[in-house]
């Protein structure tokens, strides 16, 4: 290994008007390596990762590609350096084949035929080489999350670049397709690629980094060997105090059942079944883990619980049976029999991200008396209010007339959990409450759940953070396939015993045969189920 | 209806598509690369004018062509200065154009003939002549197939030919060229081509412009070709139709060709019979008329499969924060 640094900024700036993204950076990455960057949202990665991939300009700084100044105006210019970029948000174009993505841009000569021809042939040979396989003539619409990042690599890997930028990749991965992800990672540094990995998450830093640059707030705090680092001094350096990692928890004391779901069935608009006879209880004061792959029914589940999917079944809130076939199953009705619901999709489901803070913190809730003052809406008063929410949930910046979308992901995730806590419900449904959250968010989110708890309320958690659902659970249910794989307790089980479980495997398999194998076979069986079940539609 | 009636019907139906194809081509590479074209009528309207101005006045209508090819590609600099440079209101600048075409073909022309917002009407050299195909008049007498090729296929201008034949072009461009998929792409998702390092905004100038020649040839043809000349507001509507067509062909040349040849027929249909008496009741003109619309409505209320428009139309591309 040589001296020479692959990359090496010098005191870069960029300013999107009056917000200073990124402050007299510099940064070594050395050949062969992988470099992570960590720090929270907003912190400015992502910014800088563009400006090195020439997708903004930075207002000063220099940037040296293998110790040669380098002026990178455009992407193209990033290309020819050899810098290839996986962003965050996919650039796929979504009705165009693989192929045609990857040649895009790289074309050789004004006729397709050729280049596509040739793309094909060097695609075979990176998927020997890297694990990368891909159908090349499938759709983009067609792939999976997973196979549209293997494309965007694949992107790079066609412009020959021996340097790879990726940024918050597995946020959209299951933990089978992380893991994927970081075989290719190994696979390519290998060969020698130095690659910059982007992350919020101190596991993947910790995992697979050999060294790590922490940003805090525009500013590089601190480039440190991973080994000889730990996740607590990491979280440290991103969020500028000490974070707890761990949920700090007492044990719950449990009371009667105040949610109970009996054999619950839905069936999705194209006709699969998506529930296929869901039981489960949650009691007061305990929270219900519910683990699983994104995709195995959980969304439905909390869409049928929060009043927007149909269902056939029994749902009692304390007793008393709700209304499954839609004549009073909405959102409103929901509600006012005590369930409130912190929904998956943050931007479509909970919030209208044009609308300012304050009217976000009373949608569901806006016909209150308290809201209204004649045929008017109070906005004073509910300005007032929204103020207080935002200062107990500690939301920043606590300005309710800003506008939901200028809010970092976790301080939206504030607002509306602010929103559906402060009504004291009965029944806390959460999804997802943590995804694009950053890490001093999650403790804070984190913290407020187990509080509600603590209030003797009853919280069915929906999360594919398995290390969420483990450290936040009083108990543990399995979702695969619309059914409930089994319910473990925290204390007695672990990461590898619900990662089968997820794959929908419930015995332990022999010991020679590889988990992996195991859970694929179950994965195509399932695959192979669902095929048939919309041939049969 | 004998067989004459027919090969009329079906040659005026060629003559009437030429106009909408080529506008609604036109249309297709500039929806295709995300900027709405609601100006095709505005630029097909100036093209018709200062063609058969020129024309009129040098006597020589390869000249006046290219004074409506300019012509049109000059409200396509400012369509693209609007929409793609200053990242404005695609819909608004191209009714903008409209209205600019409008009302500056009937000021100028009024202006240098006076005559009403009109041209002289042209004659000779300044019209395109109907081109005869080799043995056109020899093999009339063999049976239908005969009039066929000599009446309906042989007998037009060289902008029908031309038209026709960029149906093929097109499609060849964008769907085999690396022109075709950059330009596809942009209007899909501009962002993969920025990232791709290719220029979004030389890429949308250069659809726009391509939008400008071809809306330049129908405004000329329409002046010189079809008719002997200008008059106020000839277009009538075409550039519309020709973008309920694009839509009705789902943004593809081939489906182009078929959508403007059924609305160039109910052009020629509605031009021929005037009211279509059906026995129980007589359809009058207007319904004919208005039938392209209706027709449109239709197929965009779902009834004809789905239309799909490319999926950065209309949205000038600003890069994400």
């Amino acid at each position: 290994m040589t001296d020479t640094p692959a990359i090496e900024l010098k005191g870069i700036s960029k300013a999107f008007g009056p917000v200073q993204a990124n402050k007299d950076i510099a940064i070594r990455v050395m050949p062969g390596t992988i470099h992570g960057i960590i720090g929270e949202n907003g912190a400015g990665k992502s910014t800088l990762m563009s400006i090195l991939y020439g997708y903004y300009k930075a207002d000063k700084g220099d940037i040296f590609i293998n110790g040669k100044k380098t002026a990178i105006p455009d992407s193209q210019a990033a290309i020819s350096a050899g810098i290839g970029m996986v962003f965050q948000h996919f650039k796929l174009v979504q009705n165009f084949s693989v192929l045609e993505n990857v040649i895009l841009g790289v074309e050789d000569g004004a006729l397709l035929q050729t280049s596509l021809a040739k793309a094909r042939g060097v695609l075979k040979h990176l998927a020997e080489e890297y694990e990368l396989q891909v159908d090349p003539d499938a759709l983009i619409e067609d792939l999976s999350v997973g196979h549209q990042q293997r494309v965007e690599i694949l992107k790079a890997l066609y412009r020959e670049a021996e340097i790879l930028i990726l940024d918050e990749p597995t946020g959209v991965l299951t933990p089978a397709e992380a893991d994927h992800l970081f075989r290719i990672l190994e696979g390519l540094k290998r060969e020698g690629k130095t690659i910059i990995l982007i992350t919020h998450k101190l596991r993947e830093i910790m995992e697979i980094t050999d060294t790590v640059s922490v940003m805090r707030r525009g500013e590089m705090t601190a480039t440190v060997k991973t080994s000889e680092t730990s996740p607590e001094q990491l979280a440290e350096l991103m969020v500028g105090r000490k974070v707890l990692l761990r949920v700090d928890k007492t044990p719950a004391k449990h009371g009667k059942p105040v949610l109970e779901v009996e054999n619950l069935r839905h069936v999705d608009e194209a006709g699969v079944e998506r529930l296929k006879g869901i039981s489960f209880t949650v009691r007061a004061g305990e929270i219900l883990g519910l683990a699983g792959v994104s995709g195995n029914g959980q969304t439905h589940l909390l869409h049928v619980l929060g009043g927007y999917a149909d269902a056939t079944g029994t749902v009692r809130v304390n007793g008393q049976d709700i209304d499954l076939t839609g004549n009073y199953s909405d959102g409103k009705s929901r509600r006012a029999r005590g369930i409130a619901h912190v929904p998956e999709d943050r931007h479509h489901e909970a919030l209208i991200l044009p609308f300012a803070a304050w009217e976000n913190l009373i949608f569901g809730y806006h016909n209150d008396a308290a809201y209204q003052s004649g045929p008017l809406m109070n906005n004073a008063a509910i300005k007032e209010e929204a103020a207080q929410k935002m200062m107990r949930f500690d939301v920043r910046p606590p300005n309710a007339n800003l506008a939901a979308r200028n809010f970092s992901g976790g301080n939206q995730q504030k607002l509306v959990l602010a929103r559906e806590i402060e009504r004291n419900p009965e029944i806390l449904l959460v999804g997802q409450p943590t995804r694009g959250v950053d890490i001093g968010a999650i403790e804070f989110i984190h913290q407020q759940i187990v509080a509600l708890r603590d209030k003797g309320k009853a919280i069915l958690l929906v999360s594919v953070e398995l290390d969420e659902i483990l450290s936040l659970s009083d108990r543990i249910a399995v979702m695969f396939d619309g059914e409930i794989m089994g319910e473990r307790l925290p204390s007695e089980t672990n990461q590898t015993e619900l990662g089968l479980l997820m794959a929908g495997v419930t015995e332990m398999p022999d010991k020679d045969k590889p988990l992996i194998e195991v859970v694929n076979e179950q994965l195509e069986a399932k695959k192979r189920r669902e095929e048939a079940a919309k041939k049969n539609g | 209806m004998d067989f004459n009636t027919v090969i009329q019907v079906l040659d005026s139906t060629i003559r009437l598509s030429t106009p909408l194809l080529l506008a609604c081509l036109a249309g297709l590479f500039s929806e295709r690369s995300g900027i709405v074209d609601i100006g095709l009528e505005g630029k097909m309207l100036i093209a018709a004018f200062f063609s058969a101005a020129v024309a009129f006045m040098t006597g020589s209508v390869w000249l006046g062509l290219l004074a409506g090819v300019v012509s049109s590609m000059a409200l396509s600099a400012i369509h693209g200065l609007a929409s793609i440079t200053f990242r404005g209101n695609q819909i608004i600048s191209g009714v903008a154009l409209n209205f600019l075409a409008s009302g500056l073909t009937v000021l100028i022309a009024q202006t240098w003939f006076s005559q009403g917002g009109r041209t002289p009407s042209l004659v000779g050299g300044a019209r395109f002549s109907e081109l005869t195909l080799p043995f056109a008049d020899s093999l009339r007498p063999v049976p239908v197939l005969g009039p066929i090729y000599a009446d309906l296929i042989s007998g037009h201008s060289i902008l029908v030919y031309v038209a026709f034949l960029l149906v093929p072009l097109t499609w060849w461009v964008m769907f085999r060229t690396r022109f075709g998929l950059r330009l596809r792409a942009v209007g899909e998702a501009p962002e993969a081509v920025d990232t791709a390092g290719v220029s979004v905004v030389g890429l949308r100038f250069a659809s726009i412009a391509i939008a400008g020649v071809l809306c330049g040839l129908a405004g000329a043809y329409l002046a010189t070709g079809l008719q002997a000349g200008f008059v106020r507001e000839m277009t009538a509507g075409r550039g519309y139709i020709a973008l309920a067509a694009l839509i009705f062909a789902k943004w593809r040349p081939w489906y182009a060709l078929g959508a403007c040849l059924l609305f160039g027929f109910l052009q020629a249909v509605a031009l021929r019979f005037q009211n279509i008496d059906l026995g129980a009741f007589v359809v009058p003109v207007q319904v004919m008329d208005a039938l392209p619309y209706i027709l449109t409505v239709v197929i965009l209320a779902g009834f004809v499969g789905k239309a799909i428009p490319p999926r950065a139309g209309g949205e000038p591309y600003v890069k994400e924060r």
